[in-house]
């Protein structure tokens, strides 16, 4: 007993930073039974409130002493949860086999703001790290009571913590705490979301201790996929269920005036639910609702929406008002340096509307029973959904359970969030669990879409061709008319037909980059909205919300420019960019691909195929991305084959490189299906590209034939994002690709047959 | 109006009472209460709901139920199992495939319709087999490497 005493009075300084619940007076006596109080203070049977200042909200180590990590997060496909599960397990000292990421579900997890914006890492990594480093401190903590031994002494390894200097004195993580909670308060910012951050007293290691962190794991999601053992969300069933279907208006803006049930009196079952402008049917089985939705015969209120020609669009944006102007960068005075120009180079690009177009339109299931309200989602933000099926119904959101279910497929705000709120109302009007899933034109036309803009570049150069002044400016549709998220009513498709106005909101982007010059300056402007409210163009993010449209233009601009001086293009962006991971990964991209230096257009070609190499390089939010792109373009018919790719991809620390090389491929694909095909296109009544032919995608034929992809790593650097950095790069790494091969510059999206073959008429 | 019917679905007869227009697929998700092919149009453009009718790939979203008369479907789930992978499956997990995977089924049934009458494909003609199927999160690389690995393995 003495020598235990001795042992604790030599680490009572580690138990007085133990922290959590226990408070412990500096000059007060350590005795047995406080040590017992450090363990039962640390861990108890019933779970602390779900609140994002409570350990246990993050992290649980079950009876057989494995880890849950509670992830308010989730994967949309990248694999987001293995890098997580990665994190938590170097943190905790388990192996990565232990760690259970439990992801979405507002019944277990806080609201760390769902997928958005590349910060499942960035954002959400950072606190599930520091949350599993205070697990472990606590822990160390716990067992130091338990073995009398200082926590300077001890070791974990694989969830033992164990005597540094006598192995065989040990206890496991799951004996210390197995089954029960922590009962461990963090310092908690205060904020929800995606800015959610809560730490306690817990170091997470310095990256050369990592062993887990940086290793290539697979996913374990795929064979479940492919075997067929895994629901979507649109697969969930409860009993009782039946469907619904919603019915859209062929004219935008229209509502409904009469409803003729008797037109689908011979479906059985099937049931209209009309409310204001949402109407919506209900049957019970799936092909009935698919028919009454169809067969219900609807009078519509006459309606023009105020939309342009779609070959008026960009003209459009060019005379609408200004609703919002901000400039975002400015350093020097631009007006007065362009009039000392000797030369100005000027031009201006244009980005269509594109639709998430997900791989199947928007499910939900929801079943209300007793008041409580179970809602399964696809959408990648179920906490939101949560708070907005709660406010549609005028529940508390406590009463509301939102289960994220993968979809078919997320990219941003896509249709998920609105068929969570619609079948929410169907739920509550049939008095029945109501699966809606829209159909393909709805999914397709009715979700919200990406924003078309203009932008205008011009550059100022003095006698000695240098750039002295550079001006970027992009105007365009808001990146939000409806919010990143569902959680209100009038950020859905149904609380809008319901009657609640669009409240659009002003935002867009500038350039993330770092060239140097003097005069610089970086703005944008809104414009109004087309329709004031539940309008088949009403924007919202999409997959790198802004970015590709913005680094087409500035990134063939800066290639224009360099065209212009006659200088290589790589050496001209490595002549004014400043920061030096952003020239890393402009060199590695050059150098992987074997970048020929020139300093104007290929003039070689004479054949009907010609070939041309360009890059674009940008930044997002801490990442660096470099894209060389090498394109064949078919003279005859304008046809372009985004033939291979070199990303360089700078994202700091890299937690898993197996599935970020697999991310980035993700993007480069999808950046080049949405330069070369995809543009919303509409009439003067509502949109008209609703399926796969009027809205076509990258074919599989069209598939580059290599994608190199070079990983930066840089373990001290705090990892930044990847799931959307490299779509940036893409369009204007492929234009100025085409640049080089034809002399041609292509300034508007997408680059289709017919346009490509006309530039170069 | 609705009749009654029988389907041969991986294997097993099962009797349904549906509507003889309605597509197969509803029959397949609904009635039997497969989770594998999935809506993704419902007008044959982008293959997530395709099956093997007599080994032959169709899209069971334009398929009325009542013209499957006698024949033999089989769905991803008919396909192979953990224990007895078709060698797509395996190499869908070897390649790290999907990302979120609601496209698979068009993939890979018509990809293991097409190396099973085709040996050692060159690259083009998986690609022209394949042509017309979405993926809409870009994996077209990692579907490419994987048809490649599994027509090494079929021989």
């Amino acid at each position: 007993m003495g020598k235990m005493k001795n042992k604790i009075a030599l680490s009572r300084r580690s138990f007085l930073r133990a922290g959590g619940a226990l408070v412990i007076s500096a000059g007060s006596p350590i005795t047995l039974d406080t040590l017992l109080g450090i363990e039962t203070a640390h861990a108890q049977g019933t779970k602390p409130p779900l609140t994002p200042d409570q350990l246990s909200s993050y992290i649980a180590v079950n009876a057989d002493g494995t880890v849950s990590a509670y992830f308010g997060k989730m994967d949309m496909g990248q694999g987001l949860f293995v890098a997580i599960g990665q994190m938590v397990a170097e943190e905790l000292d388990v192996p990565f086999g232990a760690v259970r990421v439990i992801m979405g579900d507002t019944a277990n997890s806080v609201n760390q703001g769902g997928a958005s914006g590349s910060t499942g890492i960035q954002l959400g990594g950072k606190q599930m790290r520091a949350a599993a480093a205070e697990a472990r401190y606590v822990l160390v903590s716990m067992a130091s009571a338990k073995l009398s031994i200082p926590t300077s002494e001890l070791t974990v390894t694989d969830g033992v913590v164990h005597s540094t200097a006598d192995p065989a004195k040990k206890v496991t993580y799951g004996e210390l705490i197995g089954g029960r909670y922590f009962n461990v308060q963090l310092d908690w910012n205060k904020q929800i979301g995606n800015q959610l951050y809560a730490t306690g007293k817990g170091q997470p290691k310095k990256p050369s201790e990592y062993k887990v962190v940086g290793k290539p794991i697979k996913r374990e999601d795929i064979a479940p996929k492919v075997f067929c053992k895994e629901d979507f969300c649109t697969d969930v069933k409860v009993p009782g269920m039946i469907h619904g279907r919603m019915i859209r208006a062929t004219i935008a803006g229209a509502v409904p005036v009469s409803v003729d049930e008797s037109s689908i009196k011979d479906i059985p079952s099937a049931k209209v639910v009309w409310e204001k402008g949402f109407l919506g049917v209900v049957a019970d089985k799936e092909w009935d609702a698919v028919q009454a939705a169809q067969r219900l015969k609807v009078t519509w209120s006459d309606a023009k929406p105020p939309f342009p020609d779609q070959a008026g669009l960009y003209q459009h944006i060019r005379n609408a008002p200004v609703r919002k102007r901000e400039v975002e960068k400015q350093n020097g005075d631009v007006e007065e340096a362009f009039k000392t120009a000797a030369r100005i180079i000027e031009a201006e690009y244009e980005w269509p509307f594109q639709s998430h177009a997900s791989m199947g339109p928007g499910c939900a299931l929801v079943e209300i029973k007793d008041g409580a309200v179970t809602v399964w989602t696809g959408s990648q933000k179920p906490h939101y959904v949560r708070d907005g099926v709660a406010a549609t119904l005028g529940i508390p959101a406590e009463q509301v359970r939102a289960i994220w279910v993968p979809g078919p497929g997320s990219y941003g705000r896509n249709d998920a969030g609105d068929a969570a709120i619609d079948a929410a109302i169907l739920a509550k009007a049939a008095g029945r669990p109501v699966r809606l899933q829209y159909m393909r034109d709805q999914g397709t036309g009715w979700d919200p879409k990406g924003p078309a803009s203009i932008h205008r570049a011009r550059a100022a150069v003095d006698s000695q061709g240098n750039v002295i002044a550079y001006d970027f400016l992009s105007k365009g549709f808001s990146r939000w008319d409806v919010e990143t998220n569902e959680s209100k009513p009038k950020d859905s498709l149904a609380g809008q037909l319901m009657g609640l106005p669009l409240q659009s909101e002003d935002a867009f982007g500038v350039p993330a980059e770092s060239y140097e010059f003097v005069h610089k300056r970086m703005a944008w402007e809104t414009i109004p909205p087309l329709l004031d409210r539940a309008s088949p163009l009403r924007s919202a993010h999409l997959r790198d919300p802004v970015g590709p449209q913005i680094h087409f233009a500035s990134e063939s601009f800066i290639d224009e420019v360099a065209a212009a001086l006659k200088l290589d293009p790589v050496e001209f962006r490595l002549r004014h960019v400043k920061d030096p991971r952003d020239a890393a990964v402009i060199k590695a991209a050059a150098e992987k691909s074997g970048w020929q230096s020139r300093s104007a257009p290929r003039r070689d070609q004479t054949g009907n195929k010609v070939s041309g190499r360009g890059i674009a390089y940008a930044q997002r939010n801490g990442t660096r991305v470099a894209i060389v792109a090498e394109v064949d373009i078919d003279r005859a018919t304008g046809k372009v084959w985004a033939r291979k790719f070199t990303v360089a991809h700078d994202c700091g620390q890299i937690i898993n490189p197996d599935g970020l090389t697999h991310t980035i491929e993700g993007n480069i694909v999808q950046g080049i299906s949405r330069t070369l095909w995809e543009e919303v296109t509409f009439d003067s009544g509502n949109v008209t590209t609703v399926d796969w032919i009027t809205y076509p995608i990258l074919d599989i034929t069209e598939t580059p034939e290599r994608v190199d992809v070079v990983l930066i790593n840089r373990p001290e650097i705090a990892p930044s994002g990847s799931g959307e950095p490299s779509i940036r790069a893409v369009a204007a790494a492929i234009a100025n690709a085409i640049f080089d091969a034809t002399g041609q510059r292509l300034r508007r999206v997408p680059f289709s047959p017919e346009r490509v073959k006309a530039a170069m008429a | 109006m609705t009749r009654s019917l029988s389907i041969n679905v991986n294997g097993k007869v099962f009797g349904i009472t549906a509507d003889p227009d309605m597509p197969l697929l509803y029959a397949l998700r609904d009635d039997l209460g497969l989770n594998n092919p999935h809506f993704g149009c419902g007008l044959g453009q982008c293959g997530a709901c395709t099956v093997h009718l007599n080994g032959e790939p169709i899209r069971s979203c334009v398929t009325p139920v009542s013209a499957v008369g006698d024949g033999k479907i089989v769905t991803l789930a008919g396909l192979g199992t953990p224990d007895n992978p078709h060698p797509l499956q395996t190499a869908y997990v070897d390649e790290q495939v999907p990302q979120c995977g609601y496209c698979i089924n068009g993939w890979i049934m018509t990809a293991a319709a097409f190396l099973r009458d085709k040996k050692n494909p060159g690259e083009d003609e998986i690609k022209q087999a394949l042509q017309g199927l979405k993926c809409r999160c870009g994996t077209h690389l990692s579907i490419l490497r994987a048809v490649k690995r599994a027509a090494a393995t079929m021989g």
